[in-house]
């Protein structure tokens, strides 16, 4: 079970005189997909820090309000208990890669390698990875050889490698094609039906539209939209935050015949929607 | 006659892996490229190979009717500019004005000339108020606009931006249209790689597929991405707006309005 609780949080890094993340108070629930969208900076990867831990803990700066994951007080944690229950992605892939395995199966291996996972049990999971991540043809290569996109896939399955409860992923489709995009998206479902608490920092709304259950609108560091997608999503008002919507629902709202959540907010539910009223 | 031209290239990596196979491109001044193409099909290797990164196993590249071969990386770089993917490959100064600087400081300008140059630059890349900032204290977003600023800043008369989009959000694509529509307007060939659709379809008339290591189609975004069997070799998709007018059964529409204007 996890659940993460956050109550008036605010922060400010070192030397800064600005809150970058300020009066937060949002509780996730287990199992959900949380979209969390908003402008470059305006507090998504700090407030994601925050509730893996490495915010005090690596970054310092001044943390307040109170943060409880599983009910227990986030500073309770040592980090590598943390680490154990909140798994992150970096945005940058680039900088996932451990840099001493030379090749994909060690680098998946390496996270289960240091906490000592027996060696059976290692191949079984790798393996299980490798074909979940569609990485079959890579698996003998260099991590640093890969591409951009090849190598953000490497570094969300060494990540869901640990099997953590809660998965943080930030951006985990910023170098990828839309075909290997769709393939993350299709993992994200995955590990939803495996009861995993999912926080996706992601631009493509479009995506974030279909997969995830709730969203999360920041802006200058202060939570300004949540709710459920069909909700926040088909709102104009996510538009003046610098956040954006979904194509389809820029074409029903500039169109104007539909408003508020009557909105679809897919391809899917859009070609579905005007079957039907066609059909009446 | 075509400024920058790849003819019949192909290349090889060290480790035997066949990148680019065969591929023939033609760029004038003025225009405005888009490369599209699934992870690996070949597209930075072949901007790589423009600019002298990479140098071609067979066939060659011309860059104002002269082939590159007997030039220097950095003599082509002075004529192409490439931006790195991942913007932490290119960056090495301590602060923002520095690492925008480097290249004036090496080719002799002045510093007024150089100063004024920066912050032109700067403010063109939303970097006026940063630029004595370490380029590490920015986000991954905003490191790669300073990247951007570094090979623009050198005016180099072919811009290749690879990759541009990732991570951005609305305003800072926003801010790339209108950087590649600076550049054209002075003349610059600007070729940019691409995996956001509804940007090629936003800024682009002519676009580059490429598919399996070759060049696939070379045409409209319209003539892209209603080419279902192209779309679907290459493992793209269309953009979304297409994919709702398919399933409706219109077909050659592209934007919202020209959706709106169909079902109306």
């Amino acid at each position: 079970m996890a659940e993460i609780i956050l109550k008036n949080v605010n922060y400010q890094y070192p030397l800064e005189e600005k809150e970058v993340v300020c009066d937060f108070t949002y509780c996730f629930e287990q199992g959900k997909v949380y979209g969390l969208i908003g402008e470059n900076e305006s507090g998504k990867t700090t407030l994601c820090n925050i509730i893996r831990g490495f915010i005090p803990e690596l970054y310092r700066g001044k943390l307040e309000g109170e943060i409880l994951i599983n009910g227990r007080k986030i500073s309770s944690y040592d980090s590598g208990e943390l680490a154990s229950i909140v798994g992150y992605s970096f945005q940058n892939p680039f900088v996932q890669i451990s840099g001493v395995k030379d090749n994909v199966y060690e680098e998946i291996a390496y996270g289960m390698e240091n906490i000592g996972v027996p060696r059976e049990q290692m191949i079984k999971r790798v393996d299980e990875l490798v074909k979940m991540f569609h990485l079959e043809e890579l698996v003998d290569k260099n991590p640093y050889e890969l591409s951009g996109g090849q190598k953000q896939r490497v570094a969300l399955a060494s990540m869901i490698a640990l099997d953590p409860e809660v998965v943080i992923m930030d951006e985990p489709t910023s170098q990828l094609d839309p075909k290997s995009t769709e393939d993350i998206f299709e993992i994200v479902n995955i590990l939803k039906k495996q009861g995993k608490t999912i926080i996706l920092i992601e631009h493509k709304i479009d995506l974030v539209a279909e997969y995830c259950d709730s969203i999360l609108l920041m802006h200058q560091g202060e939570l300004v939209m949540h709710g459920d997608a069909k909700d926040v999503l088909t709102d104009p008002k996510v538009l003046e935050y610098g956040g954006q919507l979904p194509q389809i629902v820029l074409y029903f709202l500039k169109q104007g015949k539909l408003k508020g959540n009557e909105i679809p907010l897919t391809v899917k539910e859009a070609v579905e929607k005007i079957l039907k009223e066609a059909q009446r | 006659m075509a400024y920058l031209e790849l003819k019949n290239v192909s290349f090889q990596y060290p480790n035997g892996y066949t990148a680019v196979e065969n591929v023939s491109m033609e760029f004038e001044k003025g225009e405005k490229v888009a490369i599209i193409g699934q992870n690996g099909a070949g597209k930075t290797t072949t901007v790589k190979l423009m600019n002298g990164l990479l140098r071609p196993a067979k066939g060659e590249v011309l860059v104002g009717g002269t082939s590159t071969e007997k030039y220097t990386t950095a003599q082509i770089a002075k004529n192409v500019g490439y931006v790195f993917q991942n913007p932490d490959d290119q960056i090495f100064q301590d602060s923002i004005y520095k690492e925008i600087a480097f290249g004036l400081l090496k080719s002799g300008m002045g510093k007024a000339e150089i100063d004024k140059k920066v912050k032109e630059t700067a403010t063109l890349c939303g970097l006026e108020n940063v630029l004595e900032e370490h380029p590490y204290n920015l986000s991954y977003s905003k490191r790669k606009f300073i990247t951007i600023a570094a090979i623009v800043v050198m005016d180099p008369d072919v811009v290749i931006l690879d990759e541009p989009t990732a991570g951005q959000d609305r305003d800072s694509t926003e801010r790339l249209g209108k950087i590649m529509n600076w550049l054209t307007a002075k003349n610059k060939i600007v070729i940019t790689i691409t995996h956001d659709m509804e940007f090629v379809v936003k800024e682009f008339e002519r676009v580059i597929v490429m598919a399996k290591k070759q060049k696939r189609r070379d045409a409209s975004p319209k003539e892209i991405f209603w080419d279902e069997e192209l779309l679907k070799f290459s493992n793209l998709k269309q953009p979304y707006i297409c994919q709702f007018a398919s399933l409706l059964g219109y077909r050659d529409v592209l934007t919202i309005d020209d959706m709106i204007g169909v079902t109306e």
